[in-house]
């Protein structure tokens, strides 16, 4: 007899997850970002509900700055799996010239992103909604549970956190309440490549080091995605070879320079890496513990 | 490190740290992710940055702040949560659930130990055994966690002898046998500078044992054979996705495998495996920890709440128990009142009849008490609404340990240690008779149902439930009337009004309204019953429609003005204690049946407002 590794175990807990709140749950969905996390909870979800699709909706909440390469990915991956697209936007917000090079990062995120997932998440009644999330990714997640509960204004209150004990997930919510439930909670970094390689998952190329045309602005290289990147006096994009390790919206996400194009390339930087992730987000980084804030807020 | 180490297959070992204030239990962390090469640059970059604004440690890195996460624990210096934190090696993949040490905080300690396989007790050396490391010891013994490392850290400020280690480990000993813990494995350590963490100490060159690391790396765990223990798997949900009927579910225990004859239970139905699932593949077997999805040969009644076990290995059923249970809620634990027991997938109704004694973590102590404060640990008798399948805590975690959600507000309160079972549901059988309660119904000519009037001291209750049953006797129909008051000179005199005894008070009303309504009666209940748990309890005693709730709703100061007992005057004064609506809250009915706003209203039209409601 073989014995699990930890790649089986925390496959294992995070489809019991999933079964969890599918059979406690009203109405819930899948928050779709797209990224590496995304695709790795896609494929937990696919194999949670094997042969039928996930009994959920997707939903990817399109800031409009999103890299065009993840749009391609995202209608691929929709049509690959026969899933349910719902796509959040706030147009709103363009036209009153809210912006990543203009407007305030935390008035931005909240305007783009924050926003519009709430009203998504109140206009279909989802009670639960998955994110993919770890607790490694940020000194506020490591405290976080599971099973989230969110007040009917979507704040998180960490003074008022359920015990979670064993693998007892309480989801039980009053009318208004919604859960916000972490499948990839006890993963790192590194268990997702690892995963992403034994898996054979398909990524956004952009995960992959390749020649691109990018500008250096402080210690981050910034992809020059289409004609609306607005470039500082003296700025001429250049070919790099560069990928990136976390996807957003494309002016706010920073890309590293980097010859590694395959999963295991992408492994072997990563494990001796001394730089984290979300380092290439300069949404995080904008006030000690913003994390913490915009989660109270109702970000993800 | 190299790459193909880290893709081998590595295990996984979950483990729990834990201390008093001041230890060095966040430095000892901060050091194992630093050894471990788990720390990265930008990490450290803006713990510089943010050392600098709070203008605590100054220049110098402290590593506990590695690990301290939340703006608010900052602020107090302290930690308030169960923080995950996560280290690999080329062996292992380790979760840590790091715990504060405070007394106020045993919810957060018996939260990360529910998991751990391995539990890292902190001692100061110059402090040696606390109380405190006496209570971490027991709590996560308690709890299931079978291997105990004793560090004792800060053994440079003792000038590293050996004297101090040896004495401070024959002091923990004599606890450990008093208080029947597993086997200890004691290590003195330098947190700050890494002795004995990783590297074997040159200062403590006397220390023949383990490094931490390497004990972390080596120590076999149960699960790493799972097939030892007899299969259990608690069906989750049930995939009907192209007529499959796939019993979905996490794998407790023990191996099964296609054409393993199985049971269902608590039915116990007998079946056969037909197909195991695992993922996306078809698989001849599966292996405890896995999530599967399993096909049964024959059509069994299965759904969630479901056990499938192995035919050859039974597992135990029963609705009630003596468990152990820890009160993590700052309401407390009220016997009489129910709590939704939630325990592997299974749901039942559980109320704990009685308290039998309380632990005094500190000295083992067994206390009397009658119900459990936040953080207290007792051990209580338990009766639940069903059978459920389960195994004593202390041969299996999963069907052993449960948690308790208040009713109302849907918080977690409790979490449980089923200890055994108190008599076997199977040999308790509700008798069965001819003569039901619609034959009853039928002979009087009327519904049977009960008309619960709840509201505050001189709201009126009586006053409308003697006028109600009045018009109800002219109109022909059968009934009775339960006034609270009466109640208590009789069958609850031995109640008094604390919080404890008004749950029992309207839990025995409820069942007496029962019995009539059995008897094919129409009942008058007027009870202040201020809590909504317990009128929530009442309510479920019956059949859908038959508990209607009338909420007598007169303002607290109409009711004080009134005053026709005199008894607002005397709670106001302090003489009487535990007084509805002066010092004991009342909880208003969310969406009762009536409401009845008598400002203005008359006795009169209130009986007939209820009256028509009741035809």
């Amino acid at each position: 007899m073989t014995t699990l590794t930890h790649l089986d175990r925390l496959e294992a807990e995070s489809i019991h997850i999933f079964r969890e709140v599918v059979a406690e749950c009203e109405n819930p969905v899948f928050l779709y970002s797209i990224g590496k996390d995304s695709s790795v909870m896609l494929r937990l979800a696919l194999k949670a509900f094997h042969p039928a699709p996930p009994p959920f909706p997707f939903l990817h909440v399109a800031s409009g700055w999103d890299f065009r390469s993840m749009l391609e990915h995202r209608d691929r991956t929709v049509r690959e799996h026969g899933l349910r697209l719902i796509v959040a936007e706030n147009p709103e917000a363009a036209v009153r010239g809210i912006n990543p090079f203009d407007t305030p990062t935390p008035e931005y995120t909240r305007e783009v992103l924050t926003d519009p997932l709430k009203a998504a998440l109140d206009r279909h009644g989802f009670d639960a909604a998955f994110g993919g999330a770890r607790r490694d990714e940020e000194v506020s997640r490591a405290k976080e549970r599971v099973f989230s509960l969110r007040s009917s204004q979507h704040r998180w209150d960490p003074r008022a956190q359920r015990p979670e004990l064993w693998q007892l997930y309480n989801a039980r919510k009053q009318r208004g309440e919604s859960l916000r439930v972490f499948p990839l909670s006890n993963w790192t970094e590194l268990d997702i490549w690892q995963y992403i390689a034994r898996e054979d998952i398909a990524l956004v190329p952009l995960y992959f080091a390749a020649e691109r045309p990018v500008v250096e602005r402080g210690e981050q290289w910034l992809l020059v995605d289409d004609d609306r990147m607005r470039l500082l006096p003296g700025e001429v994009p250049t070919l790099r070879s560069v990928r990136f390790r976390t996807l957003g919206c494309y002016p706010l996400s920073g890309a590293l320079a980097s010859r590694a194009s395959t999963v295991e390339e992408i492994i072997a930087e990563t494990v001796v890496s001394r730089r984290s992730e979300r380092q290439g987000r300069a949404v995080d980084r904008d006030q000690t513990a913003s994390m913490e804030r915009k989660k109270q807020e109702g970000y993800f | 490190m190299p790459v193909q180490e880290a893709r081998e297959h590595r295990g996984l070992l979950r483990l729990i740290t834990c201390g008093s204030v001041d230890d060095g239990k966040s430095t000892l962390l901060g050091r194992l992710l630093l050894e471990t090469h788990s720390i990265l640059e930008d990490q450290f970059t803006a713990l510089r940055a943010d050392s600098g604004r709070a203008g605590g440690a100054g220049a110098g890195i402290d590593l506990a702040w590695l690990v301290d996460g939340l703006m608010a624990e900052r602020e107090q210096g302290i930690t308030i949560d169960v923080a995950y934190r996560f280290f690999h090696t080329a062996k292992r993949k380790f979760i840590v659930a790091d715990t504060p040490g405070h007394e106020q905080y045993t919810r957060n300690m018996v939260t990360g130990a529910s998991t751990a396989d391995v539990a890292v007790i902190l001692v100061d050396a110059r402090k040696g055994v606390l109380t405190q490391t006496r209570r971490h010891a027991y709590l996560t013994a308690l709890l299931g966690v079978r291997r105990l490392v004793l560090a004792v850290n800060k053994m440079d400020l003792v000038g590293h002898a050996r004297e101090r280690f040896d004495a401070i480990v024959a002091d923990f000993g004599e606890f450990a046998r008093q208080a029947q813990l597993p086997p200890v494995t004691a290590i003195p350590l330098v947190a700050t500078n890494g002795d004995n963490v990783a590297t074997a100490s040159a200062a403590m060159p006397w220390h023949a044992g383990t490094t931490l690391l390497n004990y972390l790396e080596t120590v076999a765990l149960d699960d790493e054979e799972p097939a030892k223990r007899p299969f259990r798997m608690p069906v989750q949900w049930v995939n009907r996705a192209q007529g499959l009927r796939g019993l979905a579910g996490q794998i407790v225990s023990g191996l099964v495998r296609v054409g393993d004859h199985v049971q269902v239970w608590p039915a116990g139905t007998e079946s056969v495996v037909a197909r195991v699932i695992t993922g996306q593949d078809e698989r001849q077997s599966a292996v405890g920890g896995q999530s599967t999805q399993i096909v049964l040969g024959t059509e069994v009644d299965a759904g969630r709440g479901s056990v499938v076990a192995a035919l050859e290995h039974p597992p135990q059923v029963a609705d009630q128990f003596e468990a152990t249970v820890i009160w993590l809620h700052e309401a407390p634990l009220l016997q009489g009142r129910s709590y939704l027991l939630k325990i592997g997938t299974q749901l039942a109704a559980a109320t704990v009849a009685p308290v039998r004694y309380r632990v005094n973590v500190n000295t083992l102590e067994q206390l009397a008490a009658e119900r459990l404060e936040l953080n207290d640990i007792g051990v209580c008798e338990l009766a639940l609404d069903r059978d459920i399948v389960f195994a004593p805590y202390a041969e299996d975690r999963a069907l052993g340990g449960f948690v308790l959600i208040d009713r109302v507000t849907n918080a977690t309160v409790g979490a449980g240690l089923i200890r055994f079972a108190l008599r076997r549901a199977a040999n308790l059988h509700r008798q069965l008779l001819d003569v039901d309660k619609a034959v009853r119904a039928r002979q009087k000519a009327q519904r049977p149902r009960v008309v619960w009037l709840t509201g505050l001291s001189g709201a009126g209750k009586s006053t409308i439930a003697n006028l109600l049953e009045r018009k109800l006797v002219a109109g022909g129909r059968h009934t009775y009337l339960l006034d609270g008051d009466n109640v208590r000179l009789g069958l609850n005199r031995d109640l008094g009004f604390s919080a404890q005894d008004r749950v029992a008070n309207v839990r025995r009303i409820a069942e007496v309204a029962k019995l009539m309504v059995d008897a094919g009666l129409i009942v008058i209940v007027s009870a202040i019953s201020p809590f909504r748990a317990e009128r929530r309890t009442a309510r479920e005693l019956f059949e859908p429609g038959e508990f209607v709730e009338v909420f007598v709703d007169t303002p607290l100061e109409v009711v004080e003005q009134r005053d026709a007992k005199g008894l607002y005057r005397k709670a106001r004064a302090g003489l009487l204690k535990n007084f509805t609506g002066i010092d004991s809250p009342y909880e208003v009915p969310e969406s009762p049946e009536v409401h009845l706003r008598t400002t203005g209203m008359s006795v009169e039209s209130a009986a007939l407002q209820l009256l028509a409601y009741l035809d």
